[in-house]
C-alpha cells in the first residue's frame, strides 16, 4: 500500500479513537473497505475497537457530508476532503446542524480515482486493485495491468484547487500544494465551445438516460429540501415519467439549485447508474458564480452564497 | 431440441425475427450502459455485457407506460385503452436470473382474480429468448437464490455462446415455432460437452455460498430487531436499488392533463422514496431509511414468500453494483443468520 495514504489511514484511526474514548463525539462517519475493489463504503463507528476498520485510499469517493442531516442530533466526527468540508461549511451557513457538535477529521486530498474509467479501461471485471504510488496495479482473472492513476482521476478532481480542508479541526497529514491539474474542467471546457444548439442537444441526448432514481439528489450534501420540487404534489411542478422535458426539467432544476452552493465534489456524477454527466453544469455554474461575484463555496463560515442573499445596494445590472 | 446458429448469420437471423416480431434485446446507450430497448436496427444489439444496467422487467412493465387517454368536447368525451400491443414480441439476451424475475412479477401481476391487463397482453404476446452466462460476474449470487447461470426454466429458446456460434435450443411450444428458421443448423456433436464444460465453470465460479435458504423464518423474528438500526444507516435513500432490481414491481398510478385531455399513467416506484408511504394526512408510517430500507428487504425476503413460496430476489447483483454507498445485499442476508446482529459493522 500507498505510505503516504498508509500513514494517513493511521491518523484517521489515531484521532477517531482518542474522540470516541474521549467521548469527545458519539460517532466517527468514515470510510471502509467492502466487498468489491474500487469501492469503499460510509461506515458509522461507535466504538474506539471499532476504528480499525476505517481506511483511506483513493476510492474513498463519496461525500460524507451528505450524512450529517441524517445525524445532526448527535456529536459527530467525520472523514472529509477538501470539497466535502467546503460542503459542511456551507450546510452550516443555512444553519443544518450545530457546528460546535462537529468534529472533522481532515484529509489533503490526493485526488479520487474513476473507477469506472478503470474498469472501461480493462477488457474484464476487476477482482483486484492496488495503489503503489502514482500508480494503480489492476487485477483480473485473465489479466493483470499497471495504470497511471493520473489518467483516471475524476474530472472534478482534476480541476480542484481547494484539496486540504483547511476549515478541519483536525488534518491527518501536511496540508498539499494546491494546483489544479487541468485549467478548466475538462467537460465544461468541451461544453463551452459547442454552438448553443449542439449544447442542448449534448444535454437532451445526456439527460434522455436519466431513471429518475435521484441518486444525485440523494447524495448530495446539498439536496436536502423536506420536500423535493419533483415530489411535490400541490403545485405539481414535473410528471412522475420519462418525459424528455421532465428529465430535462429536472437536471436543469437541480442544477440551478445548486448555485453557488455547490463544492464541486462530484458526488452527483459518481452516483449516476446511467452515467449521466453532472458535474460540467454545476462547474459551470461555480465558474460563473466565480467570475461574477467572486465567491468559491465553503472557503469561509461567514460570507453567505451570494444568490441566498440580498442587500438594499444591490445593483442589478449582472442582470442584463 | 437443440440446434446451432453461426455468429456470422446472427445478424440476419435477427432479420428474420424482426420481419414478424418487435425485438427486445440488450443494447448500448454508451459506452458501459446498457439496457433492454426495442431494436430498430440489428447492430444495435449487444449480448457483451453479462448485465444490462436496468433489467429485462422493462419489456412487460415499462418505467412509465400510458394505461388509458381521454379526450373531452363539449358533452362528449373519448376514452381509449392502452393496453393492446399491435405486434407479437420477441425477448433476447435476457439472463436467466432476469427470466427467473419475470416469472416472479408475473405472480403478482398475473395472479387470479387480479389479473393486470397491461403485464398479461405483453406477456402472451412475447417469446422469451435466454442467454446462458459464461462469465458470471463477482457480485452474481443466483445459485444461492434460486437460480442458476444456465437455467433454462422460463425461456422459450435458450441460446449459449460457444466462441463462433450460439448453441439454440428450442424448449417450449413456442419456442419450436422457431425451428424452421433457415439459419439453424443441426447441433454438433461436441456442442453438448462445451456447454457442460461452460455450465460446470460457471457454476464453480459462482458457488452457493449466500445463505437465502431459511431468511423467510429468519426475518419472521426481526421485525423490531436492533439489527435495522444499524444496517440502513449508509443508505441515502436514492432508488436505484429498487429501479434496477428486475423483481421489484411496485407502481404509482397518476393522471396527466386536464378536462380536455389527458392520459392516466403507471410508472415505476420505490419503497425507498419518502413519498411512497407518505399518507395524506402528512403522516409518514416509514419516517426514515431505516423502515425503508427494512421495508425492501422484508417484502423481498419475508412477506413476498409467504405469499409466492419464493423469495423476490434473483441473485443478480445489480444492487450491489449500482449503489452509490456500496450497499451489499449479500452481506445483509448473512447478517440475519448472526447471532449478535447488534454488534453489525455496516
Amino acid at each position: 500500500m500507498d505510505e503516504r495514504l498508509k500513514k494517513i489511514q493511521e491518523k484517521i484511526r489515531e484521532k477517531s479513537k482518542e474522540l470516541l474514548s474521549k467521548k469527545r463525539v458519539d460517532l466517527i462517519i468514515g470510510f471502509s473497505n467492502w466487498t468489491l475493489p474500487l469501492r469503499t463504503t460510509p461506515v458509522f463507528i461507535r466504538t474506539p475497537e471499532g476504528t480499525e476498520s476505517l481506511i483511506w485510499n483513493s476510492f474513498c469517493e463519496n461525500n460524507l457530508a451528505t450524512y450529517i442531516h441524517k445525524f445532526n442530533r448527535f456529536r459527530v466526527g467525520i472523514v472529509v476532503k477538501g470539497c466535502d468540508a467546503r460542503s459542511l461549511t456551507a450546510l452550516s451557513l443555512e444553519k443544518r446542524f450545530n457546528p460546535d457538535g462537529i468534529f472533522l477529521i481532515g484529509v489533503p486530498c490526493q485526488r479520487m480515482v474513476d473507477r469506472r474509467k478503470v474498469a472501461r479501461a480493462v477488457k474484464g471485471e476487476i477482482i483486484r486493485v492496488e495503489e503503489r504510488g502514482e500508480e494503480l496495479l489492476v487485477e483480473g482473472e485473465e489479466f493483470k495491468t499497471v495504470l497511471e492513476k493520473r489518467d483516471f482521476l475524476y474530472p472534478s478532481c482534476q480541476v480542484c484547487i481547494h484539496r486540504t480542508p483547511s476549515q478541519a479541526h483536525f488534518l491527518a497529514d501536511d496540508p498539499v500544494e494546491e494546483f489544479p491539474l487541468v485549467e478548466t474542467h475538462p467537460e465544461v471546457d468541451v461544453f463551452e465551445k459547442k454552438p448553443p444548439e449542439e449544447r442542448w442537444r449534448y444535454f437532451e441526448s445526456e439527460t434522455s438516460r436519466c431513471i429518475r432514481c435521484y441518486a444525485c439528489r440523494q447524495v448530495c450534501p446539498m439536496c436536502y429540501c423536506t420536500e423535493c420540487f419533483v415530489e411535490c404534489l400541490r403545485p405539481k411542478w414535473i410528471e412522475g415519467g420519462l418525459n424528455p422535458q421532465d428529465l430535462q426539467f429536472y437536471h436543469i432544476v437541480r442544477a440551478y439549485h445548486q448555485t453557488g452552493r455547490c463544492s464541486g465534489c462530484g458526488a452527483c456524477e459518481r452516483a449516476c447508474p446511467m452515467d449521466i454527466p453532472l458535474t460540467y453544469l454545476t462547474q459551470k455554474l461555480n465558474q460563473d458564480v466565480k467570475e461574477l461575484f467572486g465567491f468559491e463555496v465553503g472557503l469561509d463560515s461567514k460570507t453567505p452564497p451570494p444568490l441566498s442573499t440580498y442587500e438594499v445596494e444591490d445593483k442589478g445590472d449582472f442582470i442584463k | 431440441m437443440m440446434l446451432r446458429l453461426d455468429k456470422r448469420d446472427f445478424k440476419k437471423f435477427l432479420e428474420d425475427l424482426m420481419e414478424e416480431f418487435d425485438l427486445y434485446a440488450p443494447a448500448s446507450l454508451v459506452e458501459g450502459v446498457s439496457v433492454f430497448k426495442k431494436i430498430d436496427n440489428p447492430e444495435e444489439v449487444n449480448l457483451t455485457p453479462t448485465l444490462t444496467q436496468k433489467p429485462a422487467k422493462e419489456t412487460f412493465f415499462p418505467q412509465s407506460e400510458p394505461m388509458f387517454n381521454y379526450k373531452t368536447e363539449g358533452h362528449k368525451s373519448q376514452m381509449k385503452s392502452l393496453d393492446e400491443i399491435k405486434r407479437e414480441r420477441i425477448l433476447l439476451g435476457a439472463r436467466p436470473c432476469d427470466i427467473e424475475a419475470i416469472s416472479i412479477i408475473e405472480k403478482v401481476f398475473l395472479s387470479e382474480p387480479y389479473t393486470d391487463v397491461y403485464f398479461l397482453e405483453k406477456r402472451k404476446k412475447t417469446t422469451l429468448i435466454g442467454l446462458g452466462c459464461n462469465q458470471p460476474l463477482s457480485t452474481c449470487f443466483c445459485t444461492s437464490a434460486g437460480g442458476g447461470p444456465f437455467l433454462r426454466m422460463g425461456s422459450d429458446i435458450f441460446l449459449i455462446d460457444l466462441g463462433g456460434a450460439y448453441s439454440v435450443e428450442l424448449l417450449t411450444e413456442k419456442g419450436r415455432l422457431f425451428g424452421k428458421n433457415r439459419f439453424l443448423k443441426e447441433a454438433l456433436p461436441e456442442d453438448k460437452r462445451q456447454i457442460k464444460e461452460l455450465e460446470k465453470r460457471a457454476f464453480e465460479k459462482i458457488g452457493v455460498s449466500i445463505p437465502v435458504d431459511g431468511i423467510e423464518k429468519r426475518l419472521d423474528l426481526m421485525t423490531e430487531s436492533s439489527f435495522w438500526d444499524r444496517v440502513h444507516e449508509k443508505c441515502v435513500g436514492c432508488r436505484i436499488c429498487t429501479y434496477l432490481c428486475p423483481t421489484c414491481h411496485c407502481f404509482d398510478i397518476v393522471d396527466e392533463g386536464d378536462h380536455a385531455r389527458g392520459q392516466r399513467v403507471r410508472n415505476w416506484d420505490s419503497c425507498l422514496s419518502s413519498l411512497y408511504s407518505l399518507e395524506t394526512s402528512g403522516h409518514n408510517p416509514r419516517p426514515t431509511t431505516r423502515e425503508r430500507v427494512r421495508q425492501r428487504l422484508m417484502h423481498k425476503f419475508n412477506y413476498f414468500p409467504k405469499i409466492f413460496n419464493r423469495v423476490a430476489c434473483v441473485g443478480c447483483g445489480r444492487c450491489i453494483q449500482y449503489c452509490p454507498v456500496h450497499f451489499d445485499i449479500r452481506q445483509a442476508i448473512i447478517w440475519t443468520s448472526s447471532k449478535r446482529p447488534s454488534e453489525l459493522k455496516t
